[in-house]
Formats: C-alpha cells, sequence, structure tokens
C-alpha cells in the first residue's frame, strides 16, 4: 500500500508541477479575498477576531477551490479507471490524495500567510509556532473532508455547486476552533496562550473524520 | 409488508399526541421565569430530538445498506433522512419563535444548540441535490449512503465544537430532564413519546407508499408488457426496484 500510495502521490505532484493549475489559482485567490476584505471592511490593518476570521474565511474558501478540481483530472482523462484496474488497495488512493491536498493548502499558506500579514494585519504575530501548529492541524482536516467530498461530488453532475455546498458545513468545525484558536495570536499587545481545547477539538476532529474517510472511500470507487 | 399495523400505529400517534397537547397546556405548570411561552418547549425540544435521531437512523441504515447492498436499506436511510429534515424545518421555526418570544430576537448566535442544529440542517440540505445530480440509481444510492455515514459521524462532532465555542451560554432555562419538576418532566416524556411515534408513522407511512409504487409499477408491466412504461418526473428519491 505504501508504494501504490508513493506513486499516486508523485503522479499528483508532478501533475501539479508540469502544469501549475491549483496552487496558483488558489494562492491568488487568497491574496484577491485579502485586497477584497480590505475595501469591503473599510479597514487598514485588522486585528484579534476580525483578522483571525478573515484570514481563516480566506483560507477555507481557497482550499474549496483546490477540493473542486482534486479529482477532475481523473475523471475526464480516465485515471480512475487506471487506478480500479491496478491490484493495490484502493484506500491509498484516498492517503495519497488528501496528502497531495495538504501539500498544496500548505503551499498556498506559505504564501497567503505572509501575504495576510503584509496587507492586513496590524500587530505582528508573535507567537509564530503556535499560529503554524494551529494552521496544520486545520490542514489536515480540511485536506481529509475536502478528499472525501471532492470524491463524493465528483460523480454528480453538479460537482461544481455541490462541493461548497457540502464541505462549508462540515469544516465549520474546524473553522470555530481554527478562528478562536488564532485570536490570542493576532492580538494587540503581544500573544496570549491559546487554550488548549481548540488545538485538541481540531485533532479529534480530524481523527473521526480520518476513521470515517477510512472506512467509507472504497465505496466511492466501485465501478 | 409495510403496511402492516400501520392503522393501530396511525392511532396510538394520534392519542398519544393529544396527550401530550393536553398536558402540556393543562398539566404541567407554567414557568415562573418564561411563563406561558415555554410552553413551546414540549414541541420544540421533543422535535429536535427526534429530528437528530432521524439524521443517524439514516446514517445507521447507510451503514447496512454499504455492508449488504441491498438496496431497500437506501431507501430506509433515504426516507429516514427526509423526514427528519422536514422535522428539522420545523425545529428551526419553533426555535426562532421561542428566541422571539424568550430574548426578544428571532435569531440569537450564542443558544449553542440552536446554531449547531442550523449547520446540520444546512449539511443535510444537500443530501437531496446530491442523490439529484446523480443519474445511475446504483451509484446514486452508494454516494448518497457515504454521505449520509459521513454526516452522521459529523452531527455529535459539530455539537461538542460549537458548545465549546460558546464563552457563556444563556442561563439554561431547562438543560437536561434532570432539574425538572416532576409534573414538566413526565409532559416532556410524553411529548418526546409522541414525537417519537410521529416520526415513526410517517416514516411507515413513506415506506409503504414506496413499496405500493413498486408493486403497481410491476402489476402494470406485467398487464400490458409491450407498452412502453412512460417514465415519470425525475425526482430524487430512489424507488425499489419492481419486481
Amino acid at each position: 500500500m505504501r508504494r501504490a500510495t508513493a506513486a499516486v502521490l508523485r503522479k499528483e505532484l508532478r501533475l501539479e508541477l508540469r502544469t501549475p493549475q491549483s496552487v496558483p489559482a488558489m494562492a491568488l485567490f487568497s491574496i484577491t479575498t485579502f485586497v477584497v476584505f480590505h475595501f469591503a471592511l473599510q479597514r487598514s490593518d485588522i486585528s484579534g477576531d476580525l483578522a483571525s476570521g478573515v484570514l481563516w474565511v480566506t483560507l477555507l474558501l481557497g482550499a474549496m477551490l483546490g477540493i473542486a478540481r482534486l479529482f477532475v483530472a481523473d475523471r475526464e482523462e480516465g485515471g480512475f479507471d487506471g487506478f480500479l484496474l491496478a491490484p493495490v488497495d484502493r484506500t491509498s488512493l484516498f492517503v495519497a490524495k488528501a496528502t497531495a491536498l495538504l501539500a498544496y493548502l500548505i503551499a498556498v499558506q506559505i504564501v497567503a500567510v505572509p501575504a495576510f500579514v503584509l496587507l492586513l494585519l496590524g500587530p505582528s504575530p508573535s507567537n509564530v509556532g503556535a499560529l503554524i501548529g494551529l494552521l496544520a492541524l486545520a490542514d489536515l482536516g480540511i485536506a481529509i473532508v475536502g478528499t472525501l467530498v471532492g470524491a463524493l461530488a465528483i460523480q454528480s453532475r453538479a460537482r461544481d455547486l455541490l462541493v461548497p455546498l457540502i464541505a462549508l458545513p462540515l469544516l465549520i468545525p474546524v473553522l470555530i476552533c481554527a478562528a478562536k484558536g488564532t485570536t490570542p495570536l493576532l492580538t494587540d499587545g503581544g500573544a496570549h496562550a491559546v487554550a488548549a481545547r481548540w488545538p485538541l477539538t481540531i485533532a479529534l476532529y480530524d481523527l473521526v473524520f480520518g476513521l470515517v474517510a477510512y472506512a467509507v472511500f472504497d465505496y466511492l470507487l466501485e465501478d | 409488508m409495510y403496511g402492516k399495523r400501520l392503522r393501530a400505529l396511525s392511532i396510538a400517534t394520534a392519542i398519544s399526541i393529544v396527550t401530550a397537547f393536553s398536558l402540556a397546556f393543562f398539566y404541567a405548570p407554567e414557568d415562573a421565569d418564561q411563563g406561558f411561552v415555554q410552553k413551546i418547549f414540549y414541541l420544540h425540544v421533543p422535535m429536535a430530538i427526534v429530528a437528530l435521531c432521524g439524521f443517524v437512523f439514516g446514517g445507521i441504515c447507510a451503514i447496512a445498506h454499504l455492508r449488504t447492498g441491498d438496496r431497500r436499506w437506501d431507501i430506509r436511510s433515504y426516507v429516514a433522512i427526509h423526514m427528519a429534515l422536514i422535522l428539522g424545518i420545523g425545529v428551526l421555526l419553533t426555535g426562532s419563535i421561542w428566541a422571539r418570544a424568550a430574548w426578544g430576537h428571532w435569531w440569537v448566535w450564542d443558544e449553542p444548540t440552536l446554531v449547531s442544529f442550523l449547520i446540520i440542517f444546512l449539511l443535510y440540505a444537500c443530501y437531496q441535490p446530491l442523490r439529484f445530480s446523480i443519474e445511475d440509481p446504483e451509484k446514486q444510492a452508494r454516494y448518497a449512503s457515504v454521505f449520509a455515514i459521513t454526516c452522521g459521524a459529523f452531527v455529535p462532532l459539530n455539537f461538542i465544537a460549537v458548545r465549546l465555542a460558546q464563552a457563556y451560554t444563556h442561563p439554561r432555562v431547562l438543560g437536561s430532564t434532570g432539574n425538572l419538576p416532576g409534573p414538566m418532566r413526565l409532559t416532556f416524556l410524553v411529548s418526546l413519546l409522541a414525537m417519537t411515534l410521529l416520526y415513526v408513522t410517517l416514516w411507515k407511512y413513506e415506506m409503504t407508499a414506496k413499496n405500493v409504487h413498486a408493486q403497481l409499477r410491476s402489476l402494470r408491466r406485467k398487464l400490458a408488457p409491450d407498452e412502453a412504461l412512460t417514465p415519470g418526473r425525475r425526482s430524487a428519491a430512489p424507488s425499489l426496484p419492481s419486481r
């Protein structure tokens, strides 16, 4: 299973490196959204819970673009058929896709979060380690749920409509905890400690949905 | 086979609903704090509990469908979620009315249970569009089951997250049945029973209707095998394969 996962993951990353689609689109979308927020909120800098909300809404909406594109090539160019013909565990496709989506999200955030700090954030974030930890935990949840929803919506005629409609409510717990956890890090007057319950709840969410996705993903591939 | 005992069940439901409402209006004492408005509690809370259980029941039926591959489980799951969605609209409406009467606003964000319910409702509102947009019936059933299982697992998690998010909650009027005075608790339990019976009856009615529909279609086909069956209106609802 490990070799199959590595092979599919290599294919995904090579595809994205040769014809970059998702990552540039997501990064550009994130930066554009920051500009939109600047004009919509009519503020030149924001802090505290407002900053945390703007950051997470932008990252979440940017992730929707990546989720909607995740399985398009497999569906249109016969990637699913090729994978089903290979004598490998089907979970490896899920693991590879989720890892690829996680890599895209991290790549986007390497651009988008500094852009956010430069463009909108008033106070400079002091506890960068905690911010990265929260981002990583939330990305894991987004990657797991995103892969599941992407695979669920890909066979339907209305997939571009369904992906955000299903994924956004499913990700609200992640959004709640991530936004609550990030707020003290972006507040004026130095960072406060992050309450342990936010990262723990996101970790619980990641674990539960990881198990659910592991259990049901096979059924999305049978043909 | 689904029609069995439907009449007895309907009568029991009607009686228990009438009993629950009479108890709520004539037996249960008025709430000292909220007065008459609090009576909506006997409608709103049982409805919410039954709707959530209905969503989870739909998920359990979906697990059975994926394990056995039997299409009847998919239909049970569909009907369970369909009925829970209808009750869900009632929950949001009564909750909104209660919030308006008790706190003066049609919607309050710091009532975690209601907010969680709205999120779950929005999620399940995508169930039928998802079904509708997948044409192959077998694939539709499979994908709908995956959706139902994922969302069934989401229901408890969402409650944890939303409840954590409230720095302070409104003083819970009646948090659990434990702190209810006796007559109120009795009324609440009878209301809960009535609502459960209502859900089960509606569920059985829709299952029976689907069954009868499938039987009728197979009888028609036997009577006029050459005649091309006119395809009905496209619908998100699954139907039993006619024998």
